[in-house]
């Protein structure tokens, strides 16, 4: 299967059917037939919540992570597992309605590799068990205890990396107690967070490995249906500040103009403060041509409740995940009221 | 004044429509058959290609269960968690009524691309693919499937005949293998800081890809040919646009001298003309690039796949037509029609301003540069038995095809103007007197049509020539190489004297293949042994060979050697080879070996053994009677897995229904440049026809009816058609020579033998009669229906 | 438009008739329908006693082989056939061939020289004296010319038509000549002019 066919493929898969090819991730707003609904009060339960939600039709379970080698260059670091279901359900076997992809990927200022796996459920290859924790695809895994010492690794054509990473505070809920709202029309996920992990390991590189050092924050989303009908795409941001304060914002445009931000203030013992539309304020100050297209690479968000006023830069402005499902993830050096580093992921960017 | 200049020279086209058509079509129809040839050729590669990947699993290293046919599911699994990037396919054979389907299991979000399996599901709806069972399967299987099965089926012609795709889970179920694999395949790519396979999967065998398939190889060859064809079909519209031009040219100096004499500058009027020829080449390519296609999607089996290429659509096993065949199929229409005028404007641009306006020149001048004419195309004659003799390389193998193909065309009207002075000085009737007269005063006239008629036969019994002893040779190969009913890959198995002991029970004969690579003469080859018995001593055949080469080589007493060895190493009969340390031998017999780029010898099995102890028989060839009792057994004795045990029947089938596809679109090819040919014919005799009347007329009106002078008319115009046809026997005998002796072994380093084929010449011959009295009927009707007034006016005074 | 209109007139024998008239005035059509090259719209045309207006294609081209020989301004040589097979040509194409006639012809007219070159290597007195010696040697009934020296300058004019209407005297032909030329219609025994398609 040649790799332009099997990105247009997994798009439908990933969108969940048919015809909203044309509408790019906007297609993420359809109906959802069968699939349970994300609820607002729901009360989390772990280690069960930590596994997958096989009657939600999409999830993931999304690090990233900002490392320093030990001549003091900046590297990004992200391992995604996505889980998407062609049916709610779960069965053994092939006859699995569970489609499940990876993605890794490396960076730093001047290069970016990205590695992408494909699996189906069902037969082993690919999944996420709860107690104890492990989401893995082929050899790539995160395993071991969120709230204490977890093993990830990864490996692609031209890199590869293992690291260890030990949380030193408590999980985050975003939005009310984890129902996080994406449009003005109610769409939402459940959406948690461990923002406090610190990291130690090696990045295997073509030149050679690299003892890296830093700190890692894991995402945890499931939904049906996330975004509104005519939303675009999202700009999302994790930011860590030299404070000890962090900051989860997101702003989800809209074709007609109104985009949707939702922020997520984090305080260094994990006191977390949710703040609905309009709160942050997130704007492209500049674009760099990024595989084709244009795409803001330099930000300016601020949060006016927090007294925040800080300009976001891309480490890499082409960190260009050039994969079946394509987008910019990469890592970004924050300075202004605050400093610190984190990371950006922008999807929806299509080629004119 | 540009515009006033381009208007006149413009209104010449307006005046002469026939001209124009004569320009237009046959530069359309050249382009047209070079870019159809063009589609063919790669419709033919992507079903060779498409019957490698379906017979081979394409390019790609697989893992196969060490013993027994299949491996449990988790396997594919533990491996994929190992970090080793395989995909499982799951394979066996379905019942389907009274048939037996070969039914491939594939894993769609693993498969590697590359493979039939991707090929089968590239384009059709994924989800589809895995929810609802579909299956994938070749038309006539996919028949098959409808009518036994409730899944749905889809039809695929680039999936090989006797095989369907589907989802493993659906395979696994209909093949009642559920949690089994067959083998799996391994991507190109895989991730680095891999354990290895050794420690990962000490149970099963790595089988390496073959590289270039043997089909690939043999197949290049042709697909070159082929292209040489292509150009040889475009030449021949060249020639007929070559006609057209000169002729316009010709007819255009009254004007040109004009416009000069009212002020317009050579230059610009020579800038203007070639800008015309531009626009018209332009035109005519376009339309010819249309044709083109229309003719190799009517030649081709799958009209739909056409016109899905015609919009770019990237669909593997399908025509494909690509923005760069558009461009090249106009390059090619304005440089031939450059190429064609360059002559007429290098003339035009030396023409003194007061020159002779006489138009009617043109016929008599190609006549009197005859004896030049004939000096060029000995020269040309020359410089390719001098390419032959000294020359090395592709290069110099087109030359000589240049060279001949040229030479042939300008000796042509040198041989029948020859041929018609012996023809009327042995006539004895005054009308067959005047007959062969008037037919050598036509002949200047005509050259160029007949030229191009030269061309085209000799091209088509070049192809002809080459496509069927291609196929003879490939036939031949296969009886030879394929000799045994059933092929069994002993990689697989473990225990191989075991099985050696029990295939020596079952079989009538058994022939171990025995192989290893190493050094001949100082070149990289391959040694074989083999177990010299009845099937090599019948089937096969030498280029060169001892009376008795199998007996020396069974004694252990000669080596007998491909003929790449052959050539590349200056290896002769009887010359010595050394094939072991301490033992060297002398060279019996040199066989062909088509399917194979490097050197080959083969030695006796004892030999062998003797000097490679640690070498055990990779393969084992089995003749029987009951090929499909064996198979079973095999399979039951030592599980072996379908694909390690090759059937010669199905592959022979295949591969010659591949073939079969190729020769209905070379026979269709044959039957469209004779009729370009004929086309240029019929516009060369109705630009005569004004020019023949003064020359008829008195004929006419000394007492021979306007009837009787059509007649002749077509006569005459059969009469040379058989003649060039004639002589193009010899020309394309001589072409076919030059590709499959001269331009194959420097592609290839083999030679092809050469066959003839009399009756397909003769066919050839009549078809291209026919076509030449086609071409006459229209003119020559016209003569017969025309007013008396028309030939009165030969003799009007105020003419 | 009718070109020709109640034109009678009667020819034996031996004896020569000149035709003269305007461009236009018919004399040329009248010609051609003597020759049985063109149809006429009515009226008859009889030949040695024949009416040749009512046959078909193919009785009118055996005619023109056998019993009428045609002169032309022109000359209208078979250029791919040399001046020897220029000369026989219309006598082998009736089937009458006389070989002692024909050389008798050729010294007559001066041409034994020319006999292996082509017509284009002729001058134009040359190809006409060829012309007439393919008529003559067919040994026509009657022989009809148009223009005959119309394409050549006076002197040669002269000499060409002195020989040939002394040639055809010796062959006792009946003789329908077209010409403008009152000086070469005065050499004919009789003289009939055309003036818009009538005789005047």
């Amino acid at each position: 299967m040649n790799a332009k066919l099997r990105s247009l493929l997994l798009f439908f898969w990933l969108v969940g059917g048919g015809a909203a090819l044309a509408q790019g991730f906007a297609g993420l707003g359809t109906d959802a037939d069968g699939f349970a609904m994300p609820q607002p009060g729901y009360a989390f339960a772990f280690p069960q919540d930590h596994g997958a939600h096989p009657d939600f039709r999409i999830e993931w379970w999304y690090l990233t992570a900002n490392l320093e080698g030990p001549d003091g260059t900046a590297y990004g670091l992200q391992w995604t597992l996505f889980r998407s279901g062609l049916k709610p359900g779960e069965a053994e076997g092939w006859g699995s309605p569970q489609v499940w992809f990876g993605h890794a990927a490396v960076t730093s200022a001047t290069m970016h590799k990205a590695a992408e796996r494909f699996g189906r459920g069902g037969t082993g290859q690919a999944g996420v068990t709860a107690a104890p924790f492990e989401a893995w695809i082929d050899d790539w895994r995160m395993a071991g205890d969120l709230l204490g010492s977890v093993q990830l690794s990864a490996t692609g054509k031209d890199f590869a990396y293992d690291v260890t990473m030990r949380a030193n505070g408590p999980f985050v809920f975003h939005g009310q107690d984890g129902y996080s709202v994406k449009s003005a029309a109610g769409q939402a996920s459940h959406y948690y967070s461990q923002p406090f992990f610190e990291v130690e390991g090696t990045l295997t590189l073509p030149e050679g490995e690299v003892p890296v050092r830093g700190s890692a924050w894991l995402d945890r989303e499931w939904s049906s249906q996330p975004l509104g009908e005519n939303q675009s795409g999202w700009d999302w941001f994790s930011l860590s500040f030299a404070s000890g304060d962090k900051l989860m914002g997101f702003r989800l445009r809209d074709e007609t103009g109104g985009d949707f931000t939702s922020a997520t203030w984090i305080e260094a013992d994990g006191t977390a403060t949710p703040y609905g539309d309009g709160a942050l304020e997130a704007t492209p100050l500049e674009v760099s041509r990024v595989a084709g297209r244009d795409v803001p690479t330099r930000w300016r968000v601020t949060l006016a409740d927090r007294g925040l006023d800080v300009t976001v830069a891309a480490l890499n402005s082409q960190a260009w995940m050039d994969l079946a499902v394509s987008y910019w993830e990469g890592s970004v050096v924050v300075s202004g009221s605050h400093d610190g580093r984190g990371y950006l992921e922008m999807t929806g960017y299509e080629t004119p | 004044m540009t515009g006033a200049t381009l208007a006149a020279l413009a209104s010449h086209w307006a005046r002469n429509p026939l001209q124009f058509l004569t320009l237009v079509v046959g530069l359309a129809l050249a382009t047209a058959l070079w870019s159809g040839v063009q589609a063919i050729n790669s419709e033919a590669r992507a079903s060779y290609d498409a019957a490698a990947a379906t017979l081979g699993e394409g390019q790609l290293d697989q893992l196969l269960p060490a013993a027994g046919e299949t491996m449990p599911q988790d396997r594919f699994v533990a491996l994929r968690r190992a970090g080793w990037l395989v995909s499982p396919i799951v394979e066996g054979r379905l019942r389907v009524g009274a048939v037996t389907l070969r039914l491939v299991g594939v894993e769609p979000l693993t498969a590697p691309g590359g493979t039939a399996a991707s090929a089968a599901i590239a384009g059709r709806d994924l989800a589809d693919f895995l929810g609802e069972g579909t299956l994938v399967a070749h038309p006539e299987s996919a028949e098959l499937l409808r009518a036994e099965l409730s899944n749905p089926v889809i039809s695929d012609a680039s999936i090989a005949p006797g095989t369907a795709i589907t989802d493993i889970a659906v395979a696994q179920r209909l093949l009642n293998r559920d949690g089994l694999v067959s083998r799996l395949v391994l991507a190109l790519a895989q991730p680095i800081r891999q354990r290895p396979l050794a420690e990962v999967a000490p149970d099963l065998v790595l089988q390496r890809a073959d590289g270039a398939s043997d089909v690939g190889r043999l197949t290049d060859s042709f697909h070159l040919n082929l292209t040489a064809f292509g150009f040889l079909s475009f030449a021949v519209g060249i020639f007929i646009v070559h006609g057209a031009i000169g002729l316009a040219f010709e007819q255009r100096r009254g004007m040109v001298r004009t416009l000069r004499a009212l002020g317009v500058p050579l230059d610009r009027l020579i800038v203007l003309m070639v800008l015309e020829l531009v626009v018209l080449a332009t035109l005519a390519g376009a339309i010819g690039i249309v044709l083109g296609y229309l003719v190799a999607a009517v030649l081709l089996p799958d009209v739909a796949a056409t016109i899905r290429g015609l919009y770019g659509a990237d669909v593997a096993g399908t025509l494909q037509i690509r923005p760069a065949w558009w461009l090249s199929g106009l390059a090619m229409a304005i440089g031939g029609a450059l190429v064609a005028a360059a002559g007429a404007l290098w003339r035009l641009s030396r023409m003194p301003i007061l020159a002779s306006a006489g138009g009617r020149a043109w016929a008599v001048a190609s006549g009197r540069g005859r004896p030049l004419q004939g000096a060029a195309a000995i020269g040309l004659f020359a410089l390719a038995v001098l390419l032959s003799l000294q020359g090395a390389g592709l290069v110099a193998g087109f030359g000589i095809l240049a060279c001949l193909f040229l030479g042939g065309a300008l000796a042509l009207p040198l041989c029948l103007a020859l041929i018609l002075k012996v023809g009327q000085s042995w006539s004895s009737g005054v009308l067959a007197l005047w007959f062969w007269a008037d037919s050598r005063q036509q002949l200047p006239g005509l050259s160029l049509a007949l030229m191009a008629l030269l061309l085209a036969m000799a091209a088509n019994v070049g192809v002809s020539t080459m496509v069927s002893s291609f196929r003879l040779t490939f036939v031949g190969f296969l009886d030879q190489r394929l000799s045994a009913e059933l092929y069994v890959d002993a990689a697989a198995v473990r225990d191989r004297v075991a099985l050696e002991r029990f295939l020596e029970a079952r079989a009538d004969e058994v022939l171990p293949i025995l192989s290893v690579e190493t050094e001949l003469a100082g070149l990289p080859a391959e040694l074989y042994g083999a177990r010299v018995g009845a099937t090599y001593r019948e089937n096969w055949r030498f280029l060169e060979a001892a009376p008795d080469a199998w007996d020396q080589v069974a004694k252990g007493e000669a080596v007998i050697v491909n003929e790449q060895l052959s050539r590349r190493a200056g290896l002769r009969l009887g010359d010595s080879l050394a094939v072991a340390p301490g033992t060297t031998l002398p060279i019996a017999g040199i066989v062909g070996d088509y399917g194979n780029p490097i050197g080959q010898a083969i030695v006796a099995e004892a030999l062998f053994r003797q000097a490679h102890p640690s070498v055990l028989p990779a393969r084992f060839g089995l003749r029987t009677e009951d090929a499909e009792t064996l198979r079973r057994a095999l399979v039951e004795a030592f599980g072996l897995p379908s694909s390690s045990i090759i059937d010669q029947v199905a592959i022979k089938r295949f591969s010659l229904s591949v073939f079969e596809r190729t020769f209905s679109v070379t026979g269709a090819l044959n039957v469209l440049t004779l009729a370009v040919a004929a086309f240029s014919i019929l516009m060369s005799l109705l630009t005569l026809a004004a020019m023949r009347l003064p020359q008829l007329a008195p004929v006419w009106a000394m007492g021979v009816t306007q009837r009787r002078l059509a007649w002749l008319e077509v006569l005459r115009t059969v009469l040379l058609a058989l003649l060039t046809a004639v002589l193009a026997i010899p020309l394309g005998l001589l072409l076919a020579w030059v590709l499959l002796a001269v331009v194959n072994v420097e592609a290839f380093g083999w030679q092809l033998p050469m066959f003839l084929f009399p009756f397909e010449y003769a066919q050839l011959v009549l078809l291209t009669l026919v076509a030449a009295a086609a071409a006459a009927s229209w003119p020559a009707w016209r003569l017969s229906r025309m007013e008396p007034a028309s030939l009165l006016k030969v003799f009007a005074h105020e003419r | 438009m009718p070109v020709l209109r109640g034109v009678t007139l009667a020819l034996d024998r031996g004896e020569s008739l000149a035709l003269t008239g305007e461009s236009g005035s018919g004399k040329s059509t009248l010609l051609h329908l003597v020759a049985g090259l063109d149809r006429a719209d009515g009226g008859h045309i009889l030949l040695d006693g024949e009416d040749v207006t009512g046959l078909d294609d193919r009785r009118r081209a055996a005619l023109r082989r056998t019993k009428i020989g045609i002169v032309f301004q022109q000359f209208n040589l078979i250029p791919s056939l040399d001046v020897a097979a220029n000369i026989a040509f219309q006598a082998r194409l009736g089937g009458a061939v006389d070989k002692s006639r024909l050389d008798r012809l050729t010294v007559a007219l001066g041409l034994e020289a020319h006999t292996r070159k082509y017509p284009e290597q002729l001058s134009g007195g040359q190809q006409q004296r060829v012309a007439i010696a393919r008529t003559l040697a067919a040994s026509p009934r009657l022989i009809l010319a148009d223009e005959p020296t119309g394409n050549l300058d006076e002197k040669t004019a002269d000499e060409v038509m002195d020989q040939f209407l002394a040639l055809v005297a010796e062959t006792g032909a009946a003789l329908l000549m077209v010409t403008h030329s009152p000086r070469l219609a005065g050499k004919l025994g009789r003289n009939i002019h055309l003036s818009q398609g009538r005789v005047a």
